[in-house]
């Protein structure tokens, strides 16, 4: 998996490219909560656009990272959720507890 | 012990590197059998997760060790027309399964601060497949899978 990061103005995003699995998911954990814990980021979006498949490795990453949010009374928020990735979210009956947002551009507004 | 067609078998190391090998071979397999996308998905992460867990628990990380996976085509008695199931059996030569993980409790609507993401792959397992059984049998963890197949509507 590839993971890049993009900080614009008042929101910094993080590019997630390929499978989020137990080979992969600890990568993408480390650098989510590094944005919060360490950078105090107050704002981050994780982009699953190019993200085909997340296992419960993945989301308990994702869980993580939204619990440090909340901690830290920041925002994390995911964007661009194909129908496998909302699927395991359902099973996983955390979809409503994540903020997601169809696109960049709506994950971004202020 | 099963008497299905044999479809594939492969022979892996615990690698977690090659997990995505495994899914994409098994998804065209299930593709082919004739499971919708949503099923396919279904069927991919219970194997995606078995294997973690035998990777994980059984193996304790190790990346050199030995999994089996069988996929077999079985036919299923039944009245009315021959319903056909897709069977996977993953063997591993770890540590014995702790049952207690194996039935893990029914998810529950939980507030984000209490939630632990624990025993979610086994639900994903138990909640994605028909039948789930597990058996300790010479020295080896076998876990045995099954999900139907959706009679194609005929016309």
């Amino acid at each position: 998996m590839q993971i890049d990061i993009r900080k614009l103005d008042h929101i910094t995003i993080v590019d997630a490219v390929g499978d989020i699995d137990y080979s992969t998911s600890p990568e993408l954990r480390k650098i989510l909560l590094h944005q919060f814990c360490e950078l105090k980021i107050p704002r981050v979006a994780l982009n699953l656009t190019s993200v085909q498949y997340v296992d419960s490795s993945g989301v308990a990453s994702l869980l993580e990272s939204l619990k440090a949010s909340r901690d830290l009374k920041s925002r994390f928020i995911l964007y661009g959720l194909n129908a496998k990735v909302t699927q395991v979210l359902q099973l996983s009956k955390l979809l409503t507890i994540f903020e997601i947002c169809e696109n960049e551009e709506q994950a971004v507004k202020p | 012990m099963s008497r299905g067609r044999l479809l594939l078998r492969m022979e892996l190391r615990s690698n977690p590197e090659v997990l995505c090998v495994v899914r994409s071979a098994v998804t065209r397999l299930a593709t082919l059998l004739g499971f919708s996308e949503s099923d396919n998905n279904l069927v991919i992460l219970a194997l995606d997760e078995a294997l973690t867990n035998i990777i994980r628990h059984a193996y304790q990380g190790q990346r050199e060790r030995y999994i089996e996976a069988t996929f077999r085509l079985l036919q299923v008695p039944g009245s009315g027309v021959p319903q056909q199931a897709f069977e996977i059996v993953l063997e591993d030569e770890g540590l014995p399964a702790d049952v207690k993980r194996l039935n893990p409790l029914p998810l529950q609507e939980t507030p984000v601060e209490e939630l632990k993401p624990g025993g979610l792959g086994m639900h994903f397992i138990r909640t994605n497949m028909d039948k789930v059984e597990f058996r300790r049998r010479d020295g080896r963890n076998v876990l045995r899978l099954v999900k139907a197949i959706p009679v194609a509507d005929s016309h």
